[in-house]
């Protein structure tokens, strides 16, 4: 099978142009015949579905939350950004794309990108005129903040609640339709599997969490807006019920999984205090615009910060890269943080952390300026570690926190089955091998609000439905396939319980799979999978209802599915011999740096289930550059 | 530390309730109040008992899904955090600790501590927007904003739903909630419009979905984990009284 | 028809009556305590008899006394109301709850507070205004002595004086809160207010039993 991306013709600024032309479009009065669903209620989710009944279409949006506002895009703080240029510092359209390309590390498609950052500038719009809170100058007109490595100010922002902002912005335009029944909410359903008919996408089985009924619904498409798999490695910043078991059970229909490998790993989060650990909370990377980076230049140093005179202090980022300094992108950041702590010069009581220390800025801004810019992030790193970052430089530790992999989409965000549509952080194709900052809600926005609402018309303008009916025994199928795995997971009565399980996953991902990755380590955690998958299905213990609420069965289903997930992960990344953005191979690297290998390696991974147990094949989708010309990154 | 722990179970909607004692072991005083349940879990789990449900997600405080009664406060001793942002340190060796759900009228309870919150979306639905369809917008630096009311709105936006207010408030008052969305849409250029309709149409449902009346004791300013400031409850007095006339 | 459907049935209109209603309360206990005063002229009670009988057989302020009688009726009954309502919106109640870690005192005997007040109205009314009104008595200052030499009337009296700047305390400031006034411009204001008839009108009303017991 050859994946067909469907990039459009032409020259790179009028793809989208003549794409939005060329897409077939449905008649109005012919929308409401339509229904979609769209599984997720984040800000991809929340946007398509809302958008998509504004036109008109029908839309079964649904949630395992039990309000679409708990969805995790909530938790974002940084920003978004736009080429809006209102800092009157130079950006552009091209530049957000060219910025978005090299930080990607050359591994996504130039149409999409670019695409990507033309639409950007109405989300703003978008926002503001939902009563989006932006933070303001004096003037009354928008801010803007620099961010994440980017030598522009693009980043718009609403105090360190951006998601959160831009999220109930999407939300209460979700429940402005569902005010007019234009869309239905369920609330508390968990998608489980995928309904194929005729080779389309045409519905989804879904548990439902109160009661523990399996149901069915079906409509004409299916939009998947379920997010990322960070959680595959048990601890990360994502909440703790995000999970990959929609996508994966789409994979395992059938869809494609593209680049599992990238994974990002964010500079700056807390660190790890304890076994019963259940996630890692995330400091903003906008502290390292005023904190400074260091460690004792000494190993094993068990002074306190503040008894370390400066001459032993090894500011390591300003030491290595003398330009960008504390302001490195993510990956760099974070792969430095890993060795200095692997060589012995971490800090405090794990000694897998390094300071962020504030002194400087607040001897140079003064401690109420500080307190403006970063005020809640000081209150929460205080709240968690009982220390005050005013007088007692923060401990920060790398951990996961984004997933570019994800299923593989076309341009026109369909996957290769037919009326299955992947959207936001679920999708693969816009970051490449590594996300900027500020540029995940800008994905999920411009995906949900600005593309697919128009590329899901040509589908349905292109395509007729056949009646389905619930009682087609390929239905039924795959609704009792559902119910097996429930009931056999039941039926297991083993010893261990799921959370062990899990962190036992996470274990084996993080110390093989995490920020250096080898052939050897790769080989390993395959190995150390396979085995745990064993396990699990023979040993995990399930208590609780079937019929009711219950926790404990939710989460087997999705570490399970995480396993399997987690062995696809070592596998891509092992495939992938070369370095680059969030793909770190020890084997391949050049003065500390990651090595890409452009000449065997500039195509995207898509990967295909071919049945349980077996190897899933790989397909290649090769990208192009025909704008920007690929170059080894360098910060120095 | 040990602590005793007595925790409401509720098999579902319409099962009769009850406290159950729970003794712990090994808490780490770093340890989230979240992670301190999800250990007593653990140990439920391998007792083949069935574990105790409550909601939770993010457990940074932004997603406001937790939240219950800890010793007769809601989200626990403590200020401006939600329950997943109580630390064990707030707690003494040999505590004894109650845990109940939110309980009004307009919050089921669904199982344990698990409860039903969507009387907010419904809330929220009548008329908690600005009706701004996707597309068709000005630029965003249009319409300037006096950054003294975009602040002031931001504060009130900052609102996470975690109907806390509604717990702690001796009436089981939604007001505060209710008055957090009328300020953030309402202190703003794009939101004043609708501003009418919308104060009318949010009061008419927050009464609707069985949530008292507000008799300004102030309870739910005092546990609000984002600290909404009661102040947004004068404006939706204002506002509303503004619509009526 | 839209102030009657949306405003008189919603909770937030019933509490702007509730306030609305007590804050006219609230004026007239500025004319009662200023009229009050004049027992503190030392005059054997001729003013202030002159003053009562005044007060009493006025057209104007008869009719405004109706409208007083109306609006304790009215201030009782929304009161009633809202509390009967609220409390069913609390279906069981917590086992612990602690209140007095987020609330005022003032605050949370409100209805505790209005019960003994609205007692202390009506004996305090059978005692002065329905004496005088209804079975002839001539001089209300006669009254007051006799009422005040009596050591357990006074202490009632100074009881339910402390109930009520219990009451205003909350109630004043609330209403205001209530009407959507509240806010950092006015909060001030507010205050000084708020302050004088919760603590100021109350010490004067108990001033009077106080001196007339003393000076017995």
């Amino acid at each position: 099978m050859i994946l067909d991306s469907k990039i459009p013709a032409g020259p790179l600024e009028k793809k989208w142009t003549s794409h939005r032309f060329n897409l077939k479009l449905v008649n109005p009065a012919n929308r409401r015949k339509y229904k979609i669903i769209v599984v997720g209620t984040g800000l991809a989710g929340s946007s398509a579905a809302a958008s998509f009944a504004e036109l008109g279409y029908n839309v079964l949006s649904f949630s395992y939350h039990e309000s679409p506002r708990r969805a995790h895009s909530i938790a974002a703080q940084g920003g978004i950004n736009a080429p809006k240029n209102y800092a009157n510092d130079g950006d552009s359209v091209w530049r957000l794309f060219y910025d978005t390309i090299k930080g990607g590390d050359y591994r996504a498609r130039e149409a999409n990108v670019y695409r990507l950052a033309e639409v950007s500038g109405s989300i703003i719009d978008q926002c503001v005129a939902q009563g989006v809170p932006f933070a303001r100058d004096y003037a009354g007109y928008l801010d803007n903040r620099s961010f994440g490595g980017a030598q522009v100010s693009r980043t718009f922002y609403a105090r360190g609640q951006t998601g959160q902002q831009l999220l109930l912005g999407a939300y209460q335009a979700l429940l402005r339709q569902v005010n007019e029944k234009k869309i239905t909410f369920f609330p508390r359903r968990e998608m489980l599997d995928l309904i194929l008919h005729d080779g389309k996408a045409r519905g989804i089985v879904v548990r439902n969490l109160v009661n523990g009924k399996i149901e069915t619904y079906t409509a004409d498409a299916v939009v998947l807006a379920t997010g990322g798999y960070g959680n595959v490695f048990y601890l990360s910043t994502n909440a703790n019920a995000s999970n990959a078991t929609a996508i994966w059970r789409a994979h395992k229909r059938g869809a494609f999984f593209a680049n599992p490998c990238y994974t990002q790993i964010h500079p700056t989060c807390i660190p790890v205090s304890g076994d019963y650990q259940s996630k890692l909370t995330l400091m903003s990377e906008s502290l390292r615009n005023d904190g400074r980076i260091w460690v004792p230049k000494k190993k094993n140093d068990l002074r306190k910060p503040n008894e370390i005179p400066e001459n032993e202090r090894d500011y390591y980022l300003e030491r290595l890269y003398p330009s960008f300094g504390n302001l490195v992108p993510r990956d760099i950041a974070s792969r430095r943080a890993k060795e200095i702590c692997d060589n012995g010069f971490g800090v405090g009581e794990t000694k897998m952390a390094v300071y962020l220390d504030f002194v400087d800025s607040i001897k140079r801004l003064g401690k109420e300026t500080i307190k403006q810019k970063y005020g809640n992030l000081f209150d929460m790193y205080k709240q968690i570690t009982a220390e005050d970052p005013y007088n007692v430089p923060m401990r920060i530790y790398p951990a996961v926190h984004y997933t570019m992999g994800g299923l593989w989409v076309d341009y026109n965000l369909m996957s290769n089955l037919p009326g299955l549509f992947v959207i936001g952080e679920a999708n693969f194709s816009d970051h490449g091998a590594n996300r900027l900052g500020a540029s995940a809600l800008m994905q999920g926005l411009a995906d949900g609000y600005f593309i697919l609402p128009y590329t899901i018309g040509n589908y349905l303008a292109s395509e007729k439905f056949g009646k389905i009916n619930l009682t087609d025994s390929s239905i039924k199928s795959v609704k009792n396939n559902v119910e097996e795995i429930i009931s056999k997971l039941f039926n297991i009565k083993g010893k261990t319980s799921v959370n062990e399980f899990h962190k036992k996953l996470g274990k084996i991902m993080w110390n093989n799979v995490g920020m250096g990755r080898s052939k050897k380590s790769l080989n390993e955690a395959i190995n150390q999978i396979k085995k745990l998958k064993k396990e699990f299905w023979s040993d995990v213990k399930i208590v609780g209802e079937k019929e009711n609420v219950n926790a404990v069965i939710e989460k087997a289903q999705r570490v399970a599915d995480f396993i399997e997930l987690g062995e696809l992960l070592a596998t891509d990344a092992l495939n992938r011999q070369e370095s680059c953005g969030g793909h770190f191979r020890e084997e391949f690297q050049f003065d500390g740096e990651a090595m890409r290998n452009d000449k065997k390696f500039t195509y995207v991974s898509a990967w295909e289930f071919k049945g349980e147990n077996k190897k899933e094949k790989l397909h290649k989708e090769k990208l192009e550059f025909e704008n920007v010309s690929l170059t080894q990154r360098s910060y120095k | 530390m040990k602590l005793n722990l007595k925790v409401w179970r509720q098999q579902n909607n319409s099962a009769k309730g009850k406290f159950v004692n729970y003794k712990i072991d090994d808490v780490s005083e770093h340890m989230s109040f979240l992670e301190m349940l999800d250990v007593l879990n653990e140990e439920l789990i391998k007792k083949s008992e069935d574990t105790i449900a409550f909601d939770h997600d993010c457990r940074e405080g932004i997603c406001g899904s937790c939240g219950f009664m800890i010793n007769g406060r809601a989200h626990g001793p403590g200020s401006g955090i939600a329950t997943c942002q109580l630390h064990m340190r707030s707690f003494k060796d040999g505590d004894t600790i109650i845990i109940e759900p939110f309980r009004a009228e307009g919050f089921p309870v669904i199982k344990d501590l698990m409860i039903d919150r969507s009387a907010f979306d419904r809330i929220l639905q009548v008329g908690g927007y600005i009706s701004a369809k996707t597309g068709g917008i000005p630029d965003g630096n249009a319409i300037p904003i006096k950054k003294e009311d975009s602040d002031l709105s931001m504060d009130a936006a900052a609102c996470i739903g975690c109907g806390a207010c509604v717990a702690a408030c001796p009436n089981s008052s939604a007001m505060l909630f209710v008055s957090a969305k009328i300020s953030h849409l309402g202190l703003l250029p794009q939101g004043k419009i609708e501003n009418d309709e919308r104060v009318i149409k949010l009061v008419a449902q927050m009464d609707e979905e069985k949530f008292g009346s507000c008799s300004n004791t102030y309870a739910c300013e005092a546990e609000c984990p984002k600290e909404i400031s009661v102040t947004n409850i004068a404006r939706l007095n204002k506002y509303f009284i503004k619509a009526n006339l | 028809m839209k102030i009657v459907n949306s405003f008189l049935t919603s909770s937030v209109g019933k509490k702007i009556l509730m306030s609305l209603t007590g804050l006219f309360l609230c004026s007239f206990l500025i004319i009662h305590v200023s009229g009050n005063l004049l027992l503190f002229k030392n005059d054997n009670g001729v003013s202030f008899d002159l003053y009562s009988h005044f007060m009493s057989t006025n057209l104007i302020i008869r009719t405004i006394e109706i409208g007083l009688f109306a609006f304790i009726l009215l201030h009782i009954y929304v009161g009633l109301l809202l509390t009967f309502t609220n409390r069913k919106l609390r279906p069981k109640n917590y086992k612990k709850y602690k209140l007095s870690e987020t609330t005022t005192f003032e605050s949370r005997i409100m209805r505790l507070s209005a019960v003994l007040v609205l007692i202390f109205l009506i004996i305090h009314l059978r005692t002065f205004w329905f004496e005088a009104r209804f079975l002839g008595a001539t001089s209300q200052y006669k009254l007051i002595l006799t009422s005040f030499s009596n050591l357990y009337y006074t202490g009632f009296y100074i009881f339910s004086m402390l109930l009520l700047a219990m009451h205003l305390k909350h109630g004043f400031q609330s209403a205001f809160q209530t009407l959507g006034i509240k806010n950092s411009n006015y909060n001030t204001i507010i205050n000084i207010f708020s302050f004088i008839f919760w603590f100021i009108i109350p010490i004067l009303f108990a001033s009077m039993p106080i001196y007339i017991f003393l000076n017995k």
